[in-house]
């Protein structure tokens, strides 16, 4: 007997978890307009001319340069026909040329978007080992030593201001004890792997070159750890009052009562659905650490997006402005879909609401 | 009978070391901020010390590039930081804490409006949408501020939104409303007086992320500018001479003790409010 057949629904019958799935990808798409929107909108407020930043005195002079200038950047038209054109040009990848290194800004983006992900994402791990590990603990062992000692180092964790541990970071380990290695990706010596991926770490190893691997890494261990403090304090704050809660659930009772081993109840019965916010934690403090990398890039000169950020903020470069704040955006948005999706997967609860 | 002393007469929650260090801290701090220029040795501007002196007597913190006095630049920048900080997060708790009022109270295209706005602004991860916002209206402290205020308020209209939804249709103000009680009167005599608790404690927490952040900025040239004793952009001149260690590290000290002290005691207001309100600002995550 078809499943089907036995329900009385009026309506296209669509299962839950599809239904689930579309309404989550259309909101996505939703927003991510709204961001195209808002960087519009910013980057169009900005009382600074970008033609007095991007011309010449003289030229400023010449009106005809001027006019032209404003017509090759379509800022001669209206502000609405200006975000449609804009819009078509992001649906076929473009997005302006910077005014800055008057290349495409899609051809920058490509370059530095790479870097950035690869620290990122190697602070995104490192955190949450340690930040899920940390808070088991401090649960496990609630209001006793350790539970102290590690609120209060998660405390300081999200308290120091990231650009200067960067700093700090740098002084004493490359600089005094130079036990790390300095700026960049790579030794300069070696060369890049040839580019496959853009993370030269995983590049590194497809071309079976260990050497660039071993460098590589090493030049990420000090601005990953860097930038993974602050969201290791964070989830070992909410993985412990995840755990704590999760601890007090009579199905956890009942597993001890049973005479179930502590390892079994704690990854089987505790972990599992302690997960669940945990999840949704990591893919908020994924946004902070790609936050963080405009803080942290500058100080260990990491070619990334923070760096081109920063830069093409100052000299209002207004196509870079707006590329690097959809990228960042529709980046943060793809991995809170992704967290939403597996939220739906995990407790089927989600999807019915 | 003997008298208790001063510390075992406090509630419970605040005689834990935590909330102690906390309240010390942020009352040294209070200090610095009134007594600056008492503190201080040297002017913070004059710029007639031997340069780059290590500390030691006369300059205990050392000197900058500029021969600055390193320590009475790091007190008088207290004088900038904490009390912009502060003004920071009183205009968002009260921009959010209205906002979202409004959404939950009135409900419908009010609340559709204002949370989607919000929502979009989540959209972004905060520096860069700060960052974005501070080059866009041009660097200066004064925007920096507004840079942090775009993207702060809407924590504080998220968690007022939540608080509102949950007493709205409670008896008492809806007898209020049966009265003949104005929707504002409402909302100010019965709404918002039952949820500044929880929306506290959230800004305490607050201060600590909202001095990063605008420090962060001036670290970035988007905030103070020199020869402004801002922590942030004092670091950054620091980045210059960064064998100079203390040019840098004291500035950072600074705000590290600072967003300590209100994370301390933030942390523990949090667990000494009743779970239910806990709750919602666990839940406003980050």
């Amino acid at each position: 007997m078809k499943p089907d057949a036995t329900r009385e629904r009026t309506g296209p019958r669509v299962p839950p978890l599809a239904r689930f799935l579309v309404r989550r990808v259309l909101l996505a798409v939703l927003m991510a307009w709204g961001i195209t929107l808002v960087t519009f909108v910013l980057t169009n407020l900005v009382p600074g001319d970008p033609v007095a930043a991007n011309l010449g005195q003289r030229a400023l002079g010449d009106p005809a340069i001027v006019a032209q200038w404003r017509a090759e950047h379509g800022l001669d038209k209206p502000l609405w026909q200006q975000y449609v054109l804009h819009l078509q040009g992001l649906l076929h990848g473009d997005f302006g040329t910077s005014q800055q290194s008057h290349r495409p800004v899609a051809d920058d983006l490509a370059e530095f978007v790479p870097a950035t992900l690869e620290l990122a994402g190697a602070a995104i791990l490192v955190s949450l080992v340690l930040g899920v590990a940390f808070g088991v603990v401090a649960a496990l062992r609630r209001d006793r030593l350790a539970d102290h000692t590690l609120r209060v180092v998660s405390l300081i964790g999200i308290s120091v201001p990231t650009f200067w541990l960067a700093l700090m970071a740098f002084y004493v380990f490359f600089y005094r004890l130079q036990i790390t290695p300095g700026s960049g990706r790579v030794d300069v010596a070696l060369g890049m792997a040839p580019p496959v991926t853009g993370l030269q770490t995983v590049d590194a190893l497809l071309a079976g070159r260990w050497d660039i691997f071993a460098s590589a890494a090493g030049h990420l261990v000090t601005p990953a750890l860097v930038l993974a403090l602050y969201t290791i304090g964070l989830l070992t704050r909410f993985t412990r009052s995840a755990v704590l809660e999760v601890l007090g659930q009579d199905y956890v009772r009942a597993a001890r009562a049973k005479g179930l081993p502590g390892r079994v109840i704690l990854f089987r019965y505790v972990l599992r659905s302690a997960l669940v916010p945990i999840i949704t934690v990591a893919g908020l403090a994924f946004g902070s650490l790609l936050s963080g990398t405009v803080l942290v890039e500058a100080i260990f000169a990491w070619p990334g997006i923070g760096q081109y950020a920063y830069k093409s903020a100052t000299t209002l470069d207004l196509p870079a402005v707006m590329g690097v704040g959809l990228v960042v955006g529709v980046v943060y948005l793809a991995i809170n879909l992704v967290v939403d999706v597996l939220y739906g997967v995990i407790d089927p609860r989600v999807r019915l609401q | 009978m003997r008298r208790a002393s001063l510390l075992a007469r406090l509630p419970e929650a605040w005689r834990q070391p935590l909330a102690v260090s906390g309240a010390v801290l942020a009352a040294v701090w209070l200090v610095v901020v009134l007594a600056a220029p008492l503190l201080a040795p040297h002017d913070p501007l004059a710029q007639d010390l031997p340069r780059l002196a290590p500390p030691g007597p006369g300059h205990w913190f050392g000197t900058d590039q500029l021969g600055r006095d390193v320590l009475s630049r790091v007190l008088y920048g207290a004088r900038v930081s904490i009390p912009l900080t502060l003004l920071l997060v009183v205009l968002s708790v009260a921009i959010g804490g209205l906002l979202g009022a409004c959404a939950g109270y009135f409900g419908r295209w009010a609340d559709e409006t204002i949370m989607r706005v919000a929502d979009l602004v989540f959209a972004f991860p905060t520096v860069i949408l700060a960052m974005v916002v501070a080059a866009a209206l041009g660097a200066s402290l004064a925007n920096a501020v507004l840079a942090v205020l775009v993207v702060a308020w809407p924590s504080y209209a998220r968690v007022t939104r939540g608080l509102v939804l949950g007493i709205r249709e409670r008896e008492f103000v809806l007898s209020g409303r049966l009265l003949g009680f104005s929707v504002w009167r409402s909302l100010r005599v019965d709404v918002l007086p039952n949820i500044t608790g929880p929306v506290l404690v959230l800004a305490t927490l607050d201060i600590g992320t909202a001095l990063l952040l605008l420090s962060g900025l001036s670290f970035l040239g988007l905030g103070a500018k020199p020869p402004s004793p801002e922590w942030g952009a004092m670091v950054a001149s620091g980045v210059e001479v960064f064998d100079s260690w203390w040019v840098a590290t004291f500035p950072g000290l600074a705000i590290l003790t600072v967003v300590l002290a209100f994370n301390f005691l933030g942390d523990t207001l949090r667990d000494a409010l009743d779970p239910r309100t806990a709750r919602a600002i666990k839940e406003r995550a980050l």
